[in-house]
């Protein structure tokens, strides 16, 4: 693919995201494989990749879509707590957006997730990064997102009766896969054991999808408190 | 489409814009390093963690031969679609020998 190098930051963010967009067209169709099989419709991948259109929410409200019977409060309230990291991202785009009157700056903001937000904030460290690079590469992330999404529903249309191919396991794979792809380091045991131990006990004890957001809400806050001993016990070895 | 699905998707995209938009808003007032901003850091792998634990251990002897292949995978291939096709393959197969 070819994209005509015209001058301007809309257009260098663009093309630079080319490459991170084929591998977001990827996550893309295994969404949309999944979204098929959870029932649901080509209309509704369409309206949740363009409106939402945030990947680790996308995932994660799927183990809960059951038509017929939507739990729509915990789908909101999950979505929303897988996505809360994008506030400490959007905050950091003031100093970019400040010149702009504030509704043209807030409609930026939809725009902006991990990968065009990551790109645009290394380009800023080398003093290329700006506001119209970051619409640029958001345009293209969101493009990316919403064609690959539907295009994994309608291929995933063609694949009846899942549970016989050990499709149902699909969505557990992806989500250990997109887990392990989070790793960073140490740091992330903690949350991570805490909020599995915690979802497995709440899964138990409280019915429906609540284990979901109790394991996100504790393996996270453990980590936090974890975190800030960690890091006041290395403050204190260097003095 | 149902009106569930309808409020669900539209609850889903008021919940994401709102936190676009109010991280923006609230630039000056929210911590970059601390506590909070560890806490938001660590949500989605904490998410991911819990529907991984719960799945695993709600399935059987094949989900969990399975998902150790999907992690063995993952972490030769760093490819998600190879890391899928091979944990359902496995799960298949493991159902398949086991006669579930």
């Amino acid at each position: 693919m070819r994209i005509p190098s015209l001058p301007g930051p809309f257009w260098l963010g663009l093309r630079m995201f080319v490459p991170i967009a084929i591998s977001i067209a990827a996550y893309g169709v295994v969404w949309g494989v999944l979204a098929g099989q959870a029932g649901m419709s080509v209309l509704e991948v369409a309206l949740m990749s363009g409106l939402v259109y945030a990947g680790a929410s996308q995932f994660v409200v799927l183990e809960m879509w059951t038509p017929g019977q939507l739990p729509i409060v915990s789908i909101v309230v999950a979505a929303a707590i897988v996505n809360l990291r994008v506030l400490l991202m959007t905050a950091t785009l003031r100093p970019l957006a400040g010149h702009l009157p504030l509704p043209r700056a807030l409609a930026v903001m939809f725009l902006v997730s991990d990968e065009p937000w990551a790109l645009t904030m290394g380009e800023v460290r080398k003093g290329r990064g700006s506001l119209a690079f970051l619409v640029g590469a958001g345009v293209l992330c969101w493009a990316s997102w919403m064609v690959s999404t539907l295009v994994g529903r309608v291929l995933g249309a063609f694949i009846d009766d899942p549970t016989r191919y050990g499709l149902d396991f699909a969505f557990t794979a992806t989500f250990l896969a997109l887990l392990l792809g989070m790793w960073k380091g140490r740091g992330d045991l903690v949350p991570w054991i805490a909020g599995g131990l915690i979802a497995i006990v709440t899964a138990r004890l409280v019915e429906g999808n609540w284990y979901i957001v109790a394991g996100g809400l504790g393996g996270s806050l453990a980590g936090a408190v974890f975190d800030h001993f960690a890091g006041r016990r290395e403050t204190r070895d260097v003095a | 489409m149902s009106p569930e699905a309808l409020l669900a998707i539209v609850g889903m995209a008021a919940v994401t814009y709102a936190i676009r938009a109010g991280g923006y808003l609230l630039a000056t007032r929210l911590p970059e390093t601390g506590f909070i901003a560890s806490w938001m850091k660590h949500l989605p792998g904490a998410v991911l963690a819990a529907l991984v634990a719960h799945a695993i251990t709600a399935g059987g002897t094949a989900e969990a031969l399975a998902a150790a292949a999907v992690a063995i995978l993952y972490l030769v291939t760093r490819n998600l679609f190879a890391a899928m096709a091979g944990g359902v393959l496995a799960v298949y197969l493991v159902r398949l020998a086991l006669g579930g």
